[in-house]
């Protein structure tokens, strides 16, 4: 049984439809990469499927059980959600805030099995340097870390990131992904990550999700889905898909030049 | 190995900084009550007012000085008590409301609660009307207003969907509008009606009395323990909405208990002493400066920084002209603007 799935969810603001019948397994162990244009729907989905926005219709099963049946201290125990970067100006230091993510198993007082996960999480994002520095004082690229870290000491079993490395340059953004897969595979975690960089998510995601104006494109392997029509349909470029690289590799192209032989 | 060890003492240090914080703000404002109550035309030494409150609380063991005990039971010790009380609760809803708000600037004062209940005190003063009659229709006006306003911001919130900036921008709408009503009733007041609206919006603590300490204390005594147990819900809901709603907090109703709880502490001060607007800003920023937003330390310290400000400004308010006794109000402000400015600014070159 898949950890997450997602069965015929629609959404829409009043009247107007922003997502179209999507349904999606995502099984333990897989990293499951959400790509798709600015304004697909990306986000949107995301937050259906943490609970935050109520569907129109379809549902969400969380290993096996109904979203809505489920209590939100559940919910947080068994899924844990990384919100696109904010800016987040709170005077709390990194190993608070990443304690915070013990929130749901926390009663009042915090336990050293607790400050052990958050240690643990920290010195897997490379945060433990910075651990009693204000989060407000950090880069954009220390703080995304500090927000993966959270979801992480939440010990959940599914993960949803909203571009978890908008922020990042290249060496900390293939660091994120790799923690993140390596943990998918040694935990059994299921992965949802919202992408915009292609030829991350074709590295790093098992499969892709292609979303296209709040409906599913194309869902399968980045072999499988990045082809050079996907790209032309959905984003409206003209691309060349390299094959003979680890993972397919998309070099976008200017209108026109391909024609010329360039 | 080494590093595990280290981030655990890190944390354990902050745990520490933060009970020595409390616990050397205690010691400050037990001497600062001592203090508070020696002030006045009949001087004692600190020594004698402490064995005056003592005599009071062990009448055997403990004797005091002649009309020691008379002057500071029924003169002093309440009004300084009420300082204490009244500066802590309005910190605490200042602490609440910029947690749940995410804004630095949210207070009572900002959110137009504190400009409705000047709009009851108003309503009261210049046209008598009200719910409750007699000697009690300036607070009963004061209090119900405020909880007016509260329920208003609860309401637009309600229907445009809670959030921040929902919340704050009726609050700050309804600040206006309370202003208005209230220059309004001055404008038609006579020049008796205009100065007795004046001096209720100064904010003092000149009017306590015992019963009124006591309703106060018992308020403090229902909310803040419960603003304490639900700190892991502040904290969260201070990162922000989403990242609450992740953590399993259920934000809207989350939100809106937090709000009534901090209106309801704001109300039942302020229809007692008036405006007092600065403490409830400053007392939580202070705090967060000195020992960080954890709100299950931030609750308490910011609280006792609130009380020690607030029985502070009275004490310079009730000396620095005597006779003549400067509303707490206005002294708040003039000692706690220069030092606020001196640490954010001190703050920033760090």
């Amino acid at each position: 049984m898949a950890l997450l799935s997602v069965e015929d969810l629609s959404f829409a603001y009043r009247d107007r439809e922003i997502l179209s019948r999507i349904s999606f397994p995502v099984d333990a162990g897989e990293v499951l990469g959400l790509v798709g244009p600015n304004g697909c729907g990306k986000t949107t989905l995301i937050r259906c499927v943490d609970g935050m926005l109520t569907p129109k219709s379809g549902r969400v099963l969380l290993h096996g059980q109904d979203l809505r049946g489920m209590h939100r201290r559940e919910v947080a125990r068994a899924m844990a959600y990384v919100p696109q970067s904010t800016g987040n100006r709170t005077a709390s230091t990194v190993f608070e805030t990443v304690l915070m993510g013990r929130r749901p198993y926390l009663n009042w007082t915090v336990s050293p099995a607790d400050e052990e996960k958050v240690v643990e999480a920290l010195d897997l994002l490379d945060l433990g340097g910075l651990a009693f520095r204000k989060v407000g004082e950090l880069s954009g690229g220390e703080r995304q870390r500090v927000m993966i870290a959270r979801a992480l000491v939440q010990e959940t079993g599914v993960v949803l990131l909203d571009e978890p490395t908008s922020n990042l340059d290249v060496r900390h953004q293939m660091a994120v992904m790799e923690v993140l897969s390596g943990l998918a595979e040694e935990r059994g975690l299921a992965v949802v990550i919202a992408l915009h960089d292609l030829n991350l998510a074709a590295t790093y995601c098992r499969r892709l999700l292609v979303l296209a104006k709040g409906s599913i494109y194309g869902h399968g392997t980045p072999e499988e889905v990045l082809t050079p029509e996907m790209l032309g349909s959905v984003y409206g470029i003209e691309a060349v898909v390299k094959r003979d690289l680890p993972a397919p590799y998309v070099v976008p192209v200017r209108p026109g030049q391909l024609q010329e032989g360039v | 190995m080494e590093e595990i060890v280290a981030l655990r003492e890190g944390y354990s240090r902050i745990r520490k900084t933060r009970a020595a914080f409390i616990g050397g703000l205690l010691v400050l404002l037990v001497i600062l009550i001592g203090v508070a109550v020696t002030l006045g035309s009949a001087g004692f030494t600190v020594g004698e007012s402490y064995l005056a409150i003592l005599a009071g609380l062990f009448p055997g063991t403990f004797t005091a000085p002649e009309m020691a005990d008379v002057i500071v039971w029924d003169y002093r010790l309440h009004r300084v008590l009420f300082a204490v009380a009244a500066g802590f609760g309005l910190a605490v809803a200042g602490a609440v409301m910029q947690g749940i708000l995410r804004n630095p600037l949210a207070s009572p004062f900002t959110l137009g609660i504190s400009s409705a209940a000047a709009t009851g005190a108003s309503v009261a003063i210049v046209l008598g009307a009200g719910f409750v009659g007699g000697e009690y229709l300036i607070i009963a006006n004061a209090f119900l207003f405020a909880l007016l306003a509260s329920v208003a911001i609860y309401g637009m919130a309600r229907y445009r969907g809670v959030s921040s900036e929902t919340m704050i921008l009726a609050g700050i709408a309804l600040m206006y509008l309370f202003s208005a009503v209230t220059s309004l009733l001055q404008y038609v007041g006579t020049a008796e009606e205009l100065q007795a609206v004046v001096f209720w919006m100064f904010g003092s603590v000149g009017k306590s009395t015992w019963p009124k300490l006591g309703i106060v204390t018992l308020v403090l005594a229902c909310t803040i323990p419960y603003l304490v147990y639900r700190a892991w819900d502040l904290n969260a809901l201070a990162e922000g909405d989403e990242v609450a709603a992740g953590l399993g907090v259920p934000v809207e109703r989350s939100m809106m208990v937090f709000m009534m709880v901090a209106s309801l502490l704001t109300a039942v001060i302020i229809c007692f002493t008036g405006t007092i607007g600065f403490v409830g800003l400053v007392a939580p920023h202070i705090t967060r400066m000195a020992i960080g937003g954890d709100y299950r330390t931030l609750i308490p310290a910011s609280g006792l920084v609130g009380a020690v400000l607030l029985l502070a400004a009275d004490s310079v308010g009730r000396s620095i002209l005597a006779p003549q006794v400067l509303p707490v109000g206005i002294v708040t402000a003039f000692l706690g603007v220069p030092f606020f400015i001196y640490l954010f600014m001190h703050r920033r070159n760090a």
